[in-house]
C-alpha cells in the first residue's frame, strides 16, 4: 500500500510540475534572470505549492501517518557547512541548466537526449557525493 | 503572460498537495533528490519499491499528459557541456545540502524549517548569479 502511496505522489508531483511550466527551462532561467526579462511564475508554483504543505504540517500535531509510525522529526536546526556548500553547488547547476531532480525525471519523457545527458550527469553526481562528504567532513554521518 | 502565472499556481498546489499526500499517509518528506539519490547511491535500500514507485509515477504521468496534450517543450540548452556540468553540480549539490527545491523548498520552508530557509536563500542566491555571469557576462548560456 506504501508502494502505491508513493505511486500516487509521484504521479500527482510530475503532473504539476509539467502544468506550473516548471519543466520549461527558460521559466526557471527566467525567474532567476533579476536583470534581464525576469518571469515571476516560479514565485506563483512556490507560493501555491507550501500552502497545501503548510497545512499538512499544522494537521500532524499529535496525530501519526496513516501508514507509518511517526512523522519526520524536525530537522536539527543545524546549518552546517554542507548544507551552505551544497546548496551553492545546486544553485549554480539550477542556474546553468535550468533543471532541478524533479523536473528532471518528469521531463524525461519529452525532454530528447539533453535531458537524458543530464540525468546520467546528476546521477552520477549523486552517487560519488557520499565519498566526497566523507572527505569533506570526517565526523558527517553519511545519511 | 498571467495565465502563466495561474497555472503555477494550480500547478504548485498540486506539487503541495502531492507533498501533503506523502507525509500524511506514508509519512516521508517529498524531496525528489533524497528520493532519487537513496536508490542510486545504495542508502535507501530498505524501501527502494516505494522510492521506485515514487520515481515512475514521476516519469510516466507528465510524460503521457505531455503526448496527450500534444508535447512539451523543456527548452533545455544544446550545449552539452554546460549539461554535464550543470548535472554534475545538482547530484552533487542536492545530496550534499541533504535536498533540493522539494525537500527543502517546498517540505522545509512550509514547516519554517531554518535549514530550509537557508538553502533556499543559497540556491536562489547562486542560481542568480549563475545566471548573471553565463548569460550576460558571457554569453554561454
Amino acid at each position: 500500500m506504501r508502494v502505491f502511496v508513493s505511486f500516487v505522489a509521484g504521479s500527482t508531483f510530475g503532473l504539476g510540475l509539467l502544468i506550473s511550466g516548471m519543466t520549461d527551462t527558460t521559466k526557471v532561467q527566467g525567474w532567476l534572470d533579476v536583470f534581464g526579462n525576469w518571469d515571476p511564475t516560479l514565485a506563483f508554483v512556490m507560493g501555491g505549492a507550501i500552502i497545501p504543505m503548510a497545512i499538512a504540517w499544522a494537521y500532524t500535531v499529535g496525530r501519526k501517518p496513516v501508514l507509518a509510525d511517526a512523522f519526520p522529526t524536525p530537522p536539527e536546526p543545524k546549518v552546517g557547512r554542507n548544507l551552505v556548500l551544497g546548496s551553492t553547488l545546486f544553485g549554480m547547476g539550477w542556474g546553468l541548466a535550468g533543471l532541478c531532480p524533479g523536473p528532471a525525471i518528469a521531463s524525461l519523457g519529452y525532454g530528447g537526449i539533453g535531458g537524458v545527458i543530464f540525468l546520467l550527469a546528476m546521477v552520477a553526481g549523486m552517487v560519488v557525493t557520499p565519498g566526497l562528504r566523507r572527505r569533506l567532513d570526517p565526523s558527517a554521518v553519511a545519511v | 503572460m498571467p495565465m502563466d502565472w495561474i497555472l503555477g499556481l494550480v500547478g504548485g498546489v498540486i506539487i503541495g498537495t502531492a507533498a501533503a499526500i506523502y507525509l500524511l499517509v506514508n509519512g516521508r518528506i517529498m524531496g525528489a533528490s533524497g528520493i532519487i539519490g537513496g536508490l542510486v547511491d545504495g542508502s535507501g535500500r530498505s524501501d527502494w519499491a516505494e522510492r521506485a514507485a515514487f520515481l515512475v509515477g514521476l516519469l510516466v504521468v507528465p510524460g503521457v499528459a505531455a503526448f496527450a496534450v500534444g508535447g512539451s517543450e523543456t527548452h533545455l540548452t544544446s550545449n552539452w557541456a554546460v549539461i554535464i556540468a550543470a548535472g554534475l553540480l545538482v547530484g552533487v549539490g542536492t545530496r550534499l545540502a541533504n535536498g533540493c527545491t522539494s525537500g527543502h523548498g517546498v517540505c522545509g520552508i512550509s514547516r519554517l524549517s531554518l535549514r530550509g530557509i537557508v538553502s533556499t536563500a543559497f540556491y536562489i542566491g547562486a542560481g542568480g548569479l549563475t545566471v548573471v555571469l553565463f548569460k550576460h557576462l558571457l554569453g554561454v548560456i
